[in-house]
């Protein structure tokens, strides 16, 4: 049976770790080479790498990180931030990341996605939307870190990606990125729902029970998470032993 | 030991370069054909579509060399993901098109009986041993592997199938004839499991 995975994701501006509170007041949270380490330590389902910065600084992603980060991974390795072009995916792709995260650009260039998929396989094109729920309650998609709205329902802009040629949704609800007060799960059920591609779901995780939520009633097929590990005592082996107790198929691992 | 992985354009060798220089293991880049009488050990990588593979392996010339290294110079090869599959006589992943014919079989996209089940198979899933193998010494039945697929081997006969997998259905995910090895999940970025099944191959010594 297939698992459901738990995915850690790190944050990283300028040269170290940072989680914030609603994509702002970002605080420091260490260096990411031995936050990777850890990680494999502890044997995380796979990892997700965002460069926060890039995008709005317009940097070029930082393929010699990269190249450090992925020869210390052992699971899955998915790298976002500052994407713009094919040869930055290729370059990406060839410093050992095994998945790259398209947020931005799929907006401003939408072919990016379908001509990334065909040349690289749609396994390794994943599609980041950032959605705030505004106080009417309907929901938007933004890009730039959050910065930008573009108007756009995340239900279509998703079945969009997916006819684009997106493999993966990384769902972000970015009200609730670092509140620790559960996943949006109307708009992980809205999306999961809607396409046929595995969707992970993102923002808000502060307990286990919000994994099993996510999972349960969102119908995620992963969960991602970042303050639950920085700031608490959770540990991604008791995160795995809590959905697994809620009857959520999650994977051994090999002593 | 030198291991040479092949570098035929299609997809992430950096991860499985990666991983056997964690075990210690001497690698390098089959860049031509002609470079892979120099491997000791052969890997097959790959992602991406069958026909767009195969089209690479022709123009490059690289299946008269791979059968060679494979038939008279007896080395082991392991192929890994697209590279499993492309060890099957054909596949329909972008028309239907001529494998390496190195196993008998057909790769076709996975039809899965719960319409409800998302593609590709995407994650960790359990691999249940069929038959003995080298390849999953030390490693116990049932172990999770980290899977991404669309299409999946369907061999001819059942005597070069070592493991297969649950998803909407069973399908083949190891492949052995005499020393060819294929496996549909990527040991490269499956942790401790996937690390041993990598050392397993390092280990193996052909009749």
């Amino acid at each position: 049976m297939l698992k459901t995975r738990i995915i850690p994701t790190l944050l990283w501006k300028d040269f170290g770790l940072v989680k914030g509170e609603a994509f702002d007041s970002w605080r420091r949270v260490g260096a990411v080479l031995p936050a990777i380490r850890v990680y494999n330590r502890r044997d995380v389902d796979e990892l997700i790498l965002v460069d926060i910065t890039a995008t709005p600084e317009g940097n070029e992603p930082d393929y010699v990180s990269v190249q450090d980060f992925a020869l210390d991974c052992m699971v899955p390795l998915t790298v976002g931030g500052g994407i713009r072009n094919i040869d930055q995916i290729r370059q990406l792709l060839s410093a050992g990341a095994d998945k790259v995260s398209i947020n931005t650009a799929a907006y401003d260039h939408p072919e990016l996605i379908t001509e990334a998929s065909d040349r690289f396989g749609v396994q390794c094109i994943v599609s980041s939307i950032d959605v705030k729920r505004h106080e009417d309650g309907h929901l938007s998609c933004h890009s730039h870190s959050g910065q930008t709205d573009r108007g756009l329902d995340p239900v279509e802009w998703a079945k969009k990606c997916v006819e684009l040629g997106a493999g993966e949704i990384l769902l972000t609800s970015v009200d609730r990125d670092g509140m620790m007060n559960g996943y949006d799960i109307d708009l992980v059920k809205q999306v999961s729902s809607a396409v046929n591609i595995p969707v992970i779901a993102s923002g808000g995780a502060g307990n286990y029970q919000h994994l099993i939520e996510a999972v349960k009633d969102g119908g995620a097929s992963a969960v991602a998470l970042a303050s639950i590990f920085h700031f608490t005592e959770a540990t991604p082996a008791e995160a795995r032993s809590a959905m697994k107790e809620a009857g959520i198929p999650v994977r051994k691992t090999l002593k | 030991m030198a291991i040479g992985i092949i570098n035929y354009g299609m997809g992430n060798i950096a991860s499985i370069k990666n991983a056997f220089e964690a075990l210690g293991a001497d690698t390098f880049l089959v860049e031509t054909p002609e470079m892979l009488k120099d491997a000791e050990r052969i890997i097959l990588p790959g992602v991406g579509a069958f026909s767009a593979a195969m089209q690479h392996l022709n123009e490059e010339k690289w299946i008269p060399a791979i059968q060679h290294a494979v038939y008279e110079q007896k080395r082991p090869l392991l192929g890994i993901c697209l590279g499993m599959q492309l060890l099957l006589t054909s596949g329909d992943e972008g028309g239907t098109c001529a494998g390496l014919g190195l196993i008998d079989g057909e790769v076709k996209h996975l039809q899965l009986s719960d319409p409800a089940l998302r593609i590709p198979h995407m994650g960790w899933n359990e691999v249940d041993y069929t038959a003995e193998s080298p390849l999953f010494k030390g490693i116990p039945d049932q172990s999770d592997f980290y899977f991404v697929h669309s299409y999946a081997a369907v061999t001819k006969s059942d005597d070069d199938v070592i493991a297969r997998t649950q998803y909407g259905g069973d399908f083949v995910v190891a492949i052995a004839r005499d020393h060819v090895f294929g496996v549909q999940f990527h040991p490269e970025k499956s942790s401790t499991a996937g690390r041993k099944l990598l050392q397993n191959f390092l280990e193996y010594m052909p009749c």
